[in-house]
């Protein structure tokens, strides 16, 4: 097994060089001058090539990208061109309310997905199978970005309430942050959790296919046995495949729900960014929020292998 | 033909996404017999006026009317969606095709090329590419066409290296049929049933990026009719005009709602392996 993880770690390496390399890319082809985009067109062209200068854009490309992945390399993403900060330390500040939104949001859809998926495959074809069937699909089908709009007209229109703005740590004050984060993470959560519904459902009929469960049911094992001990173990790895999935798209659809809600997380440090050109920001947060797509791509793997021994072997 | 048609009559559900997702096209195509007004005509006298039978959803902020805008927003999410997928779709083939046929080298470099793009969560590599480019519905179609690629690349590539394994494929080399004629004659029919499902599954998928990138105000720009850019333009007011922000929403669940229930069928009828 840790041989597997090693190869598997190994195998990171190639995927983020190229990660880097595809945004450093893209961040180049921008159309235009960067330096007329941040100092204007009336810049003066001393002040244009002083930009130039102290953001090494008149250096060839190839130096420019050694120059960035060493810094990355060391800690130093470089700093904003609009803001003059560095932009490390923003996006660590910043991914600690994108962590908190991505975790609660996991977390509620796993507590609503997992066990109607369960219900469900339980009472295959019954009415309750059906109903599940259909929020699950629902879930698929309402984007997050429309479901946070209409929860927040209802809640303006029914309880004359709306999200409270900007953000406090949950250590400085649980309860405000609380009150921040419950409705952008219900939002995201009620998104995924459709997928994660499905999965379960079809993986553990899947399961209570095979012969083995005939066998523990033979043996006259209780029903609650057959599922927990034995079914959702077994189903764990199709369902763990579309968690991991999910978490990826949740960190993309932070970007969307701290819009909405003015979250000043790392979503909306791209979308900022993006808007103002500061391409230096832009492939800092990028390539972080890649990374850890790949860590939690490759936490999901180590579980796999933990979970079903074989996938080491192969 | 006959049997898949017998097949998805006796399916209720999918049934009904597929009358769903025909409705949608026929409102598409037909957008400028259905819509009783231009998308763009500004009421100016009619502003933020609820339903009414002279504007059966009401209108918005410039007092156009909404009803006329969602018909013609299905025309911009079904061409965003179709031309994307097709991107994704084309590319998807080409490079799966080559990578699952050649296999080795080819292969590694190609896939690996695809880890790279599946680094990313979809909605901000689009992002991504569509700041490169610039907002506007064609770079929109690109940046979705560029993200669907790897996914497409992925299900070809498998299902391709499975059907090379069958003895036909085996004896088609053995007596010189050459590669270009086995990959398009013998191997390409073959991967047909899963590509089809994940054109009909990324079409909702595609339509639904576009609407969010157009939410963010980096997809179809305004005043072209958007679900997305109704959704993002009526939120400032949509205590007040509720109308402007309920009606596209449920354009959009409509439309997604419908191509889930029809993909998922397609994918039980055509590849049962999946069910």
């Amino acid at each position: 097994m840790y041989t597997y993880i090693i190869r598997r770690i190994l195998m990171l390496f190639p995927v983020l060089f190229g990660v880097s390399i595809f945004i450093f890319i893209v961040m180049r082809i921008v159309p235009g001058d960067v330096a007329m985009t941040i100092l204007g067109t009336d810049a003066t062209p001393e002040a244009l090539e002083q930009l130039r200068k102290d953001f090494g854009l008149n250096l060839p490309l190839y130096e420019q990208y050694f120059n960035w992945i060493g810094g990355v390399l060391t800690g130093d993403f470089g700093e904003s061109m609009r803001t003059g900060q560095e932009v490390l330390p923003d996006i660590l500040n910043r991914f600690k309310l994108t962590f908190e939104l991505t975790f609660l949001s996991a977390l509620i859809s796993w507590f609503i997905a997992i066990p109607l998926g369960i219900i469900a495959a339980m009472k295959r074809n019954s009415n309750v199978d059906f109903g599940v069937r259909i929020i699950s699909l629902l879930g698929v089908s309402v984007p997050n970005f429309a479901l946070a709009t209409v929860i927040i007209l209802i809640l303006a229109l029914a309880f004359s309430y709306s999200p409270p703005v900007g953000y406090v740590g949950f250590f400085a004050d649980p309860l405000k942050n609380l009150e921040i984060m419950i409705i952008p993470a219900v939002v995201l959560g009620t998104s995924m959790a459709g997928a994660v519904m499905r999965m379960t459902r079809s993986s553990i009929l899947e399961i209570l296919r095979q012969d083995f469960i005939r066998t523990i049911r033979a043996k006259g094992a209780k029903e609650r046995i057959v599922i927990f001990q034995h079914a959702l173990r077994n189903a764990m790895i199709p369902i763990l495949t579309i968690i991991g999935l999910q978490i990826g798209t949740l960190l993309g659809g932070t970007v969307i729900i701290e819009q909405i809600f003015s979250l000043p997380g790392l979503g909306q440090l791209v979308l900022t960014s993006i808007t103002q050109r500061d391409f230096i920001v832009v492939q800092g947060a990028v390539l972080f929020i890649a990374f850890v797509f790949v860590m939690i791509n490759l936490l999901v793997d180590i579980l796999y292998s933990y979970l079903d021994p074989r996938i080491s072997y192969k | 033909m006959r049997q898949f048609i017998k097949r998805l009559r006796q399916d209720k559900v999918g049934l009904v996404g597929c009358i769903g997702v025909l409705v949608v096209v026929v409102i598409g195509l037909l957008a400028p017999i259905i819509a009783p007004y231009s998308p763009e005509q500004m009421f100016t006298k009619h502003t933020m006026e609820g339903p009414s039978g002279q504007f059966i959803f009401g209108t918005d902020e410039f007092g156009r009317d909404i009803f006329s805008r969602i018909v013609y927003g299905a025309q911009v999410s079904l061409k965003v969606g179709l031309i994307a997928v097709g991107i994704g779709a084309t590319g998807g083939l080409f490079f799966g095709l080559i990578a699952g046929y050649l296999q080795g080298k080819v292969d590694q470099i190609i896939m690996r090329i695809m880890d790279v793009f599946f680094a990313f969560p979809d909605i901000l590599l689009a992002l991504t590419i569509v700041a490169v480019l610039g907002p506007s519905v064609t770079n929109t179609m690109i940046a979705i066409g560029i993200v669907f690629t790897p996914v497409f690349t992925r299900i070809v590539r498998g299902t391709v290296i499975g059907v090379k394994e069958n003895e036909y494929i085996t004896n088609a080399v053995a007596i010189g049929v050459s590669p270009i004629k086995i990959i398009f004659k013998h191997i390409t029919p073959n991967i047909m049933a899963p590509f089809i499902v994940q054109i009909t599954l990324g079409l909702s998928g595609a339509i639904l990026t576009e609407a969010a990138l157009s939410f963010l105000g980096l997809g179809v720009q305004p005043p072209d009719p958007s679900w997305g850019v109704m959704l993002d333009s009526s939120r400032a007011y949509m205590e007040f005009a509720p109308w402007t922000i309920l009606f596209p929403t449920g354009a959009i669940v409509f439309t997604i709602f419908c191509f889930n229930l029809f993909g998922d069928s397609l994918r039980d009828i055509l590849d049962p392996k999946l069910k």
